[in-house]
């Protein structure tokens, strides 16, 4: 399988350590009134779908940046690679 | 009062000279790293002053600048290294900390890797034996960050092109070195 890195082109996928659904970049505000049920679905609850799937992969062995790759589980073809930092900055988690 | 001798990584006095075929590889204790990360909301201003530093462009994703004294390679977003020669740059990280002031932070490298010179003809089917880098397709001023061994390195291509410089690990300098010249014996 391979990767296409937005900065670096294509990877082998063996250069990669996967870590899971991309929902972990959305990390629940701890002050909120139902932080329980939040932080227990953000850390349980998965869904497990039969098609395309945003999951995040970590570049372990390059450039060490956390990537947000679209891949269809039934396939396995990579139709999107983005920046994890990108994708969390435009759903606004920083700032 | 302690009388303490500076040893190589590889525990040399000396640094350590192999020769493969007319490939020659070299421990080179010479050089201070330090590595620079643009600070969140800073990123431009660390580029500048990386950018002074180099008196020209800041590296590019898989790219170094080959600049004297102080040259860089990109690591990942956003961060580089940055290397000179010890004898003159001991301080590197400080002198780092001072230019770069609040827009970087600033990291010693220098005791953490060990960084071995791969000269001559042929350079290339050792490499090719040990990393999975298309090392043909690197031209002068390309660094790519790969695995030799299981250990993480850098291998970057200096000029002239028969020149390869690997950073890895200084904790595994011995294996490291063992693995390189491995590949030499198999390959020349």
């Amino acid at each position: 399988m391979i990767i296409n890195h937005p900065l670096l082109g294509p990877r082998d996928s063996s250069e990669f350590v996967y870590l899971g659904d991309a929902s972990l970049l959305n990390r629940p505000d701890w002050q909120a009134d139902d932080a329980l049920e939040q932080f227990i679905d953000y850390g349980h609850t998965r869904d497990n779908p039969a098609g395309l799937h945003r999951e995040l992969w970590y570049h372990e062995q390059g450039d060490r940046s956390w990537l947000v790759v679209t891949r269809n589980t039934v396939t396995h073809e990579i139709t999107s690679v983005e920046l994890a930092r990108d994708v969390a900055r435009t759903e606004g988690r920083f700032e | 009062m302690h009388d303490l001798a500076p040893l190589c990584a590889l525990s040399g006095a000396e640094p350590r000279v192999d020769v493969v075929a007319g490939v020659t590889l070299t421990e080179n204790p010479t050089l201070a790293l330090a590595s620079v990360m643009a600070r969140q909301g800073h990123e431009a201003a660390c580029r500048g002053h990386l950018s002074a530093l180099l008196e020209g462009p800041v590296p590019e994703p898989g790219k170094a600048i080959l600049h004297d004294p102080e040259a860089s390679f990109w690591m990942g977003p956003d961060q580089w290294m940055v290397g000179a020669p010890s004898a003159t740059h001991e301080d590197l990280a400080a002198q780092l900390r001072l230019r770069f002031g609040n827009t970087a932070s600033i990291t010693e490298q220098t005791d953490a890797w060990v960084c071995y010179d791969m000269r001559g003809d042929g350079i290339e089917d050792a490499i090719r034996l040990c990393a999975n880098i298309d090392i043909d397709q690197m031209q002068t001023g390309d660094a790519q960050r790969t695995v030799i061994h299981y250990m993480g390195v850098y291998v970057l291509r200096r000029d002239p092109a028969t020149w390869l410089r690997i950073l890895g690990p200084r904790s595994s300098a011995k294996s490291l070195h063992h693995a390189l010249v491995t590949a030499m014996r198999a390959a020349l």
